[in-house]
């Protein structure tokens, strides 16, 4: 029974890991391939199946004068506005969560809950919907097309997500805690800063990782909102995709830009593991 | 410095959490806040500490309005029944943090939490984390942090319920002591708890709630010996006292086929009905007594408690010792009736046998 067990344990693990390794090997050998060896047939192993080259790689750095694609410029704007959007998503949804979870609002028939499911509403519609209000809505501020006017979107499709994390995070840090806070001479806002959001910090963590995954991957409205000026880096991936599917440059660039994501969750995962995250507030 | 109240109100929802509450305290002096759950004890301390603005009323200590100070202005210090600590911080950031908050000079600081932490006993774990710590250490702690202040008003909110019974007991020793010790020299210390057997034991003034209501205030002693109505006798006697509706006619007590005959102190009364409240230890086992049914019986330390029943009459006894009985078994029981309360059929204290004559 125990052994079985056991086979079955390993069988599942060594599954899954071929299910979630295979495609970045795939991408990686395919990114030191030229066109003969894609298309000649299923090769995997450098050097003896086909002759690895820096084609794919080079391409990506190279200016368009010179045949290149050049994402440099296209990878540091998606940095810029994930990491900005970001920012100011969790700062204004991490104090909009503590009001709503501390104070009681009451405008007509609107409540707490109701403000809460507002924010998180903003997600359900399908993001054609949205698209054209944002489109308009850019174009009447003059900033289609421009790198703030994408961090202004993203913020009103990441603020949600760090609303409702946070929400549910605050409702779990016990009142007393700011209470005591208050009595030990805090007044609320120093309650907030000294002690409510240093026992947030796994709440935090959780909601700026979702806030980057989102913000980093979208793809449809960097698509829509800009044209020429300002261009981010799955747009430029896509825009890579000719009459002849460049599968080298394709695998290299997806490689380069899952790259950032796995540092997030390796350091995720290291704090994680830490147990600082879990146990914090009996 | 007195801290006095008067009319407090706060009425959140349809029901009274406080309802017309006055009281004067003075500094020096324990007061102990007796009353069950939901009573309004928490919502009385807590507006004491500022954390509540009740509907109405007010509130003066020092003969400054409190209601006007902000709560982190109000120099108060408050235990909860939870263990409340801050988690990100050891055992030393935990007590020094209402000080700094102060910005007191760092050596005044260290000097003055290392004091309140002896005091609780909590030497040598300055620089633990709260969560590796007990649940009666992390009550220390937050005991020790209410006590670095030197607050003028000092609120314990039920700080040992959530105890294991002997962690409960040890505390409530040490509690005696650190209070005796000069530290409510100049504090209002004001102690919130539903056990009766806690208030005689800190025996001091006692305010009787319930549903937000005072019913009585007094010295333990006078809550214990004459509870003015029958539902202070309840409140004030774990288990709580056992009412006997009966008849009285020609000198005897009349209940279900018993009849006893009237003890001295109940002499003058008139009434022909009374409610007659007997504690539970002052029912006994006895050979030739009355037979009752046994309904249920629950060992609680070296206790055994009876619950007893025969008609409509129920009884609550208990006996000093492990004893088993089987559901359903027969008991005999007499009543020591010189030690019985009479209540007036609408609940009012008429005759106790520490004070016969008519309250």
């Amino acid at each position: 029974m125990s052994k079985l067990y056991t086979f079955l344990k390993y069988f599942f693990i060594v599954f899954w890991a071929v299910f979630v390794v295979a495609p970045f090997l795939w991408a990686l050998t395919t990114s030191f391939k030229d066109f003969q060896s894609v298309n000649g047939g299923v090769t995997y192993i450098p050097w003896v199946d086909f002759e690895p080259n820096l084609e794919g790689w080079k391409v990506l750095i190279k200016s368009p004068a010179k045949g290149g694609v050049d994402i440099i410029e296209p990878y540091f704007n998606s940095l810029f506005v994930t990491c900005t959007a970001s920012l100011i998503s969790i700062i204004l949804g991490t104090l909009s969560a503590y009001a709503l979870s501390r104070y009681t609002f009451k405008a007509g028939f609107v409540k707490n809950n109701d403000i809460t499911f507002f924010f998180i509403s903003q997600r359900i519609m399908p993001p054609i919907v949205l698209s054209i209000p944002f489109f308009l809505f850019l174009s009447a501020i003059n900033l289609l097309d421009s790198l703030v006017g994408l961090i202004v979107v993203y913020i009103v499709l990441l603020m949600p997500i760090a609303v409702w994390i946070m929400v549910d995070f605050f409702n779990k840090v016990p009142r007393e805690i700011d209470e005591t806070a208050l009595i030990d001479g805090c007044n609320p806002y120093q309650a907030f800063l000294k002690v409510v959001l240093p026992n947030s910090i796994p709440g935090l963590i959780v909601a700026g990782m979702f806030c980057i995954i989102f913000g980093w991957i979208d793809f449809f409205f960097a698509f829509i909102l800009t044209f020429t000026e300002v261009q981010l880096l799955p747009v430029k991936i896509v825009a890579l995709n000719s009459s002849v599917t460049p599968w080298w440059s394709l695998s290299a660039s997806a490689l380069v830009s899952v790259a950032p994501l796995i540092v997030v969750a390796f350091i995720v995962e290291r704090y994680l593991s830490k147990g600082n995250l879990s146990g914090a507030i009996k | 410095m007195d801290l006095v109240a008067k009319n407090l109100t706060y009425k959140p929802t349809d029901e009274f959490h406080l309802n017309e509450v006055s009281f004067k305290f003075k500094n020096g002096n324990l007061y102990t806040i007796l009353g069950r759950t939901l009573s309004g004890k928490t919502t009385l301390l807590k507006t004491i500490a500022g954390l509540l603005t009740p509907d109405s009323g007010e509130i003066k200590f020092d003969d400054k309005d409190f209601l006007k100070i902000p709560v982190w202005e109000r120099n108060v210090a408050m235990v909860y029944q939870q263990f409340i600590n801050y988690p990100h911080l050891n055992v030393f950031e935990n007590v020094a943090f209402p000080l700094k908050q102060r910005k007191i000079d760092t050596k005044l600081i260290n000097e003055r939490v290392i004091n309140a932490l002896k005091s609780v006993g909590l030497t040598g774990y300055e620089n633990r984390k709260i969560q590796e710590l007990s649940g009666g250490q992390q009550q220390r702690v937050s005991l020790a942090r209410s006590l670095v202040k030197n607050a003028k008003i000092l609120l314990l909110d039920e700080p040992l319920v959530n105890l294991d019974y002997k962690l409960r007991e040890q505390l409530r020793e040490e509690f005696k002591n650190l209070f005796s010790k000069g530290l409510a020299d100049e504090t209002i210390l004001i102690y919130s708890t539903t056990d009766p057997r806690e208030t005689m034991e800190l025996n001091g003034e006692v305010i009787v709630l319930d549903e937000g209501k005072v019913l009585q205030v007094g010295p333990a002693k006078e809550i214990f010996e004459n509870p003015n109505s029958l539902k202070v006798a309840e409140i004030s006697n774990d288990p709580p006292m056992n009412i006997i509706n009966s008849k009285i006619s020609k000198n005897m007590i009349n209940f279900e086929d018993i009849s006893i005959d009237i003890p001295i102190h109940f002499k003058d009364i008139k009434d022909d009905e009374l409610k007659v409240g007997l504690r539970s230890s002052d029912i006994l086992l006895n050979e030739k007594g009355h037979e009752f049914e046994v309904e249920l019986a629950e060992i609680s330390g070296s206790e055994t408690l009876l619950h007893l029943k025969k008609g409509s009459t129920k009884l609550i006894m208990s006996i000093e010792e492990v004893m088993n009985f089987k559901i359903k078994d027969k008991v005999k029981i007499d009543f020591k009736i010189d030690k019985a309360y009479a209540f007036s059929a609408n609940g009012k204290l008429i005759s106790s046998p520490f004070r016969s004559k008519n309250v």
